[in-house]
């Protein structure tokens, strides 16, 4: 018995001693902190977060690659508590959610079938599953297996809707989804995430300049959900009410719908139709933002790039103040579109509500005059976004331009927008074949001159203005007068216009541009009767802000005066300085401004986080398209009639500056929504009854 | 020689510690899921199973018989081999963290694997010279990786098939199990 007591006694001690001298021996030094932080954490070991345990959560907390609210389960008090341990803000990190990015599924066309197999994985595995869409979703559900919170199903379509209040983020969905059509992200990651060759994107939404998910928000407006149409655009474009309006929309020209002998869809009638209704509604859509990072950003210049920058910064955490020499924001908006277009209520409300969310600015204060880069740098800035704009007119550099009488385009529109009183004369001509020649003809024959030219030197096929504005100029009166090179301006003895004299021309060979040069006919001087000129052949930026002997004087700029920066991320060759818009592209359309505003966002956001400020990997940019989604035809398409746009008769018009487009019906907004084909990148929806193509590899 | 070479294949397969005697079941089924993780696995069980029939049957030997206390035989044994698995485990951390990262979470469920005591117990009973329960250990831990690894593969390809929705995951995979089981029965008369 003894013996036994004796043998346990010492067995025990024996193993004990040893535990005891290993444990100092092969002692490893591990971060206190972890420990501390796993006592906070909920201790289920349930895998939520996407660890391996808590204790692995616990470690990626304290190295920093998870936020302190990795952990699904506990409360806010325990976040604060590890955010204390961790040193950081309880709320910097941003909670993650599941997004299915597959919206045409099963339309795809079969390209095996697979008999007993059900899994995504399975057939994944088998020459990439069963459609012909290398990207899409296989629809077998493994997300819906992987998810523990029974957050995901699949829809009528045949692919996973995702339920956003079930969802915690932990990402399973994510790991077991063979074609990464499910994706766990932050909001801000979204908002920040540029089209890229892998995503599934219709060949309208690559064509945007803003990468609007079209097909999405049309599909919510034919289900008759306006409000997650308006945020579906929101999360790229915050200026949709102005883009409605005046957006030429390029989208268009690669509808799937006009590749055969059918019109586009109007998708730009929609967007403004959902965005007026939001108005219209009086009640602004909550518009969510990310926690607080404490940094602060300087925009300069409060147009469409300047607010659309803004914008984002500001919804993906960052605090931001936008200064504007102007006496209102809108920039290019506000006073280079005229009102019949843009009414300045509807773009007071757009811009309300971007400062709504909790952006500050100020008005009246011109880089290089009122403030410059030292006192930004000064103040706490910790980057800053140029969206200066092109506010310089060209001249035409001929004699009498200076006479009285004579005005340049853009300071035309700009004292029209901030209703001064501009002396107009009788017979007017415009020089130049833009839209800003356009807007300022239209705001002429509004404000009762007579007669109004305008005076371009090719012919109407070579003009760059839209068409619907060439039109509707016919429409109201203004006589064009091509092939005219403007020679010289005729003064009276009082510095007043008289008349405008011009030189024929004729076309002659192609130029780089491939469009024909005009070239002048000898002896062809004619005069043209006028008391005002308006001269509107391009801008360029306005660059006096750079102040000899700063950095600003540092900043790189082309050759056509525009803020030399990379493309991709919108950076100057001043790391904090960022730039989009006009003035760093040269004159270009709003929502090409919104997408550069978007994309300097993004490079100041990694800016500021630290990170590398570089390209997203295969992003699809400067215009490019995914050769595969464009198609040579479209089989199934019946043919339907694209909705008129509504507008005020012409003799009505002419009078005021009254809105002159009108939006359409809710009625005809159905059903021109119901005209989209639902596109996706290789797959579509054809009129119901139609048999599905098989000419999709012939594309 | 002849005997050794009888003691491994009876060990790996006619008495396979997994198919034939019904231990480990619990790791058997729980890490069987993927291959990765079943490798990780065989390869902890190999290690500690040598190890721990070689400390057991040294104290059995030694001290339990020589004192003539075999009753304490079980208890002593779950002590030491509880006690063996966390000192490795330290060990392993601090010396090879490679190896330790690569089996992870498998080394402290071992502590709780039985076909380890079974394997010790085994050696005691069928009253096995020192070189043989070293061989007859390492053979029944290969026995253990084997069953592991081919029923991992199994399920893999399993679960990309049609399975009815009641039989799915772990009812199938116990239904598998025993028809590996009646496969390993026909090695019965190898030997």
């Amino acid at each position: 018995m003894i013996e036994a007591i004796l043998f346990t006694l010492s067995l025990g001690g024996i193993c004990g001693l040893a535990l005891s001298v290993a444990s100092k021996v092969f002692y490893v030094y591990e971060d206190p902190r972890i420990a501390r932080v796993e006592n906070l954490l909920a201790g289920a070991n349930c895998g939520g977060c996407g660890y391996a345990g808590c204790s692995a959560a616990a470690e990626a907390v304290v190295n920093e690659e998870a936020p302190p609210n990795v952990c699904i389960l506990i409360g806010p008090e325990s976040v604060a508590a590890i955010a204390g341990i961790m040193g950081s803000e309880a709320g910097t990190a941003e909670s993650y959610k599941s997004f299915n990015n597959c919206k045409g599924g099963s339309r795809a066309t079969d390209r095996f079938i697979y008999q007993g197999l059900n899994r995504c994985s399975a057939v994944n595995a088998l020459y990439g599953g069963k459609h012909d869409c290398h990207i899409g979703c296989l629809g077998f559900g493994d997300c819906v297996r992987a998810c523990k919170f029974d957050a995901l199903e699949i829809g009528p379509n045949g692919y996973p809707i995702v339920d956003k209040g079930k969802c915690v983020g932990c990402g399973a969905c994510e790991r077991v989804c063979p074609k990464s059509i499910i994706e766990v992200r932050t909001m801000s990651q979204r908002l920040l995430h540029l089209n890229t060759e892998d995503d599934a994107l219709a060949p309208c939404q690559q064509t945007c300049p803003a990468e609007i998910d079209i097909p999405q928000y049309i599909s919510h407006i034919r289900e008759g959900r306006y409000d997650s149409a308006v945020d579906t655009i929101r999360e790229r474009n915050p200026l949709l009410l102005a883009c409605g309006r005046v957006c030429p929309h390029p989208c268009e020209e690669y509808c799937r719908r006009a590749i055969e002998d059918d019109d586009a869809v109007s998708i730009n009638q929609l967007k403004r139709f959902v965005a007026d209704v939001e108005m219209n509604s009086g009640r602004r859509l909550p518009i969510s933002s990310a926690p607080d990072t404490g940094k602060r950003v300087a925009v300069i210049g409060g147009g469409p790039a300047g607010l659309s920058c803004a914008y984002f910064l500001r919804r993906v955490g960052h605090s931001v103040n936008i200064f504007e020499a102007m006496p209102k924001l809108g920039g290019m908006l506000r006073y280079g579109i005229p009102e019949y277009r843009l009414p300045k209520a509807v773009l007071d409300w757009e811009i309300e509500g971007i400062l709504n969310l909790g952006i500050d600015h100020h008005t009246n204060v011109r880089m290089g005059v009122d403030f410059d880069l030292g006192s930004l740098v000064g103040a706490g800035f910790d980057a800053i976004f140029m969206g200066v704009g092109a506010w310089k007119d060209y001249k035409l550099k001929i004699p009498g331009e200076d006479l009285k009488g004579c005005f340049t385009g853009i300071s035309f529109l700009s004292r029209m927008g901030n209703q001064e009183h501009v002396d107009i004369g009788r017979r007017a001509a415009v020089i130049g074949g833009g839209n800003t020649a356009i807007d300022c003809v239209r705001t002429l024959i509004r404000m009762g001159v007579e007669k109004v030219y305008l005076v371009y030197r090719r012919t109407r096929k070579e003009m760059p203005a839209n068409e619907v504005e060439i039109v509707a100029a016919e429409h109201e009166g203004v006589e064009f007068v091509f092939l005219a090179a403007p020679n010289k301006v005729i003064g009276d003895d009082e510095g007043n216009v008289t008349g405008l004299e011009y030189l024929k021309m004729e076309l002659g060979e192609p130029d780089a541009s491939g469009r024909r040069r005009p070239v002048p006919v000898e002896g062809s001087e004619t005069v043209l009767d006028v008391d005002m000129i308006i001269t509107a052949i391009g801008q360029s930026p306005d660059t006096t802000f750079r102040t000899p002997g700063t950095r600003m004087d540092e900043l790189n700029i082309t050759r056509w005066d525009t803020i030399d920066v990379d493309p991709d991320t919108c950076r100057s060759n001043v790391p904090y300085i960022f730039a989009a818009g006009d003035g760093a592209t040269g004159p270009a359309l709003v929502v090409d401004a919104i997408g550069g505003g978007r994309r300097a966002a993004r490079g100041i956001d990694l800016f500021l986080k630290g990170k590398p400020v570089t390209a997203q990997p295969r992003a699809l940019l400067s215009k490019r398209h995914i050769p595969e989604s464009l198609f040579t035809d479209v089989g199934g398409v019946g043919k339907s009639v694209r909705t008129p746009m509504p507008e005020l008769p012409v003799q009505e018009r002419i009078k005021t500056f009254v809105e002159a487009d009108l939006v359409i019906a809710e009625p005809d907004a159905n059903t021109e929504a119901n005209r989209c084909l639902n596109c996706c990148r290789l797959c579509y929806d054809p009129d119901k009854g139609a048999d599905k193509p098989d000419s999709l590899n012939a594309a | 020689m002849g005997d050794y070479t009888v003691l491994i294949i009876s060990s790996i397969l006619i008495n396979n510690i997994v198919l034939a005697q019904y231990l480990g079941i619990c790791p058997f089924i729980g890490t069987s899921k993927k291959m990765e993780t079943a490798t990780g696995m065989a390869g902890a069980v190999v290690f500690v199973m040598t190890l721990a029939a070689i400390i057991t049957w040294t104290i059995d030997t030694y001290f339990l018989k020589t004192l003539n206390i075999e009753f304490l035989r079980t208890i002593s044994f779950i002590l030491v081999i509880a006690s063996l698995v966390q000192f490795v485990e330290m060990f392993l951390k601090k010396s090879i963290p490679a190896l330790y990262a690569g089996l992870g979470i498998f080394l402290p469920l071992i502590t709780t694997n039985c076909a380890v005591m079974g394997v010790c117990l085994i050696n005691i009973k069928e009253e096995y010279s020192f070189l043989q329960a070293l061989v007859s250990s390492i053979s029944y831990a290969v026995g253990f990786g084997l069953a592991l690894i081919l029923f991992a593969g199994i399920r893999e390809r399993v679960i990309l098939g049609r399975v009815p929705r009641p039989l799915q995951d772990t009812s199938i995979g116990l239904i598998t199990a025993g028809m590996l089981a009646l496969v390993f029965i026909g090695f019965k008369g190898l030997v």
